[in-house]
């Protein structure tokens, strides 16, 4: 009852458990945070717009993204993994979520930013939807503690759209 | 000493998130830099719809291994859900692998790091085991 073993695997138990709630604990002080965060994004450029072999709609857009998410950063916080997706309703989806950028920011100092870039992940809709569409893009932003509960949050900007035409 | 606490916190743990596999640890490194092989990950399984940018934990048809990914896109039908998931880099098999909710273990809602190395250790090295 009392060999190496058994001791040395009390005292990891223990240890680990104590290592637990101290993360727990680190944790918890990320709701005291209050973040204020800004984004804007405009569509600079349509570059083309057509419909794919297989029947999808697929468009291809150069994006302006500016954000400042300084303010979502605490102290457990390992980085902010930020995207922007287009969100639309066609008639056999109550919502579609096409993911056009995303982007580590691994400090705080890098959180403050604009660029502008075509998209980095292809707008291809399920189905042929898309000519003349309106939709929103939403810049969503995870932030990944150094340990513990992860916080998400999104800023919605209505009002883009699609040209009724292919081009 | 260690077994019965150890398994009152993992029942407490199924129950409090709805999933039958409350905890994953994370084997791959395809989450880097965001998650490192060895942490741990707690899931939550809610009935709300899975949207874009979530982190889920799900099972391949026939396979019995957990795979943690991000969703990069999501098409909703009005009366079921269908799912695209993609990692930053990589596509399965050349097309892409679209989930259906009932593959979807849960997802990611916080995770502790390192713990879960203990696990992968014991796992490849059966000598550690005993």
């Amino acid at each position: 009852m009392h060999s190496f073993w058994y001791r040395a695997n009390a005292l990891l138990t223990f240890a680990v458990t104590i290592l637990a709630l101290m993360c727990a604990m680190a944790s918890i002080t990320d709701h005291l945070n209050v973040p204020q965060p800004q984004a804007d994004v405009q569509v600079s450029n349509i570059n083309w717009f057509r419909k794919q072999p297989n029947g999808n709609d697929e468009v291809s857009l150069t994006l302006t993204i500016s954000a400042d998410l300084q303010s979502t950063f605490t102290w457990n916080t390992k980085q902010v993994f930020v995207f922007l997706a287009a969100e639309y309703e066609t008639p056999k989806n109550s919502l579609n979520q096409v993911s056009l950028w995303d982007g580590i920011i691994p400090s705080k100092d890098q959180a403050k930013f604009s660029i502008q870039t075509t998209n980095k992940y292809r707008f291809i809709d399920q189905g042929s939807n898309l000519r003349g569409k309106e939709f929103n893009l939403t810049l969503h932003w995870h932030v990944m503690p150094k340990t513990g509960r992860m916080f998400a949050d999104k800023i919605v900007m209505p009002g883009f759209g699609l040209p009724q035409e292919y081009r | 000493m260690v077994v019965t606490p150890a398994l009152m916190i993992w029942k407490a743990l199924m129950c409090t998130t709805g999933s039958e596999l409350p905890v994953v640890v994370v084997l791959s490194g395809s989450m880097e830099p965001g998650f490192k092989r060895g942490d741990i990950l707690f899931l939550h399984a809610s009935k709300d719809p899975i949207h874009a940018g979530e982190i889920i934990v799900f099972n391949v048809d026939g396979e019995d291994i957990s795979i943690v990914h991000r969703v990069v896109k999501v098409h909703e039908r009005k009366d079921t859900a269908k799912l695209d998931v993609l990692t930053k880099r990589i596509a399965y098999y050349h097309d892409q692998l679209w989930l259906q909710e009932r593959h979807i273990m849960g997802r990611a809602v916080g995770f502790l790091p390192y713990v879960g190395s203990f696990t992968i250790i014991m796992t490849e090295k059966p000598v550690i085991k005993q």
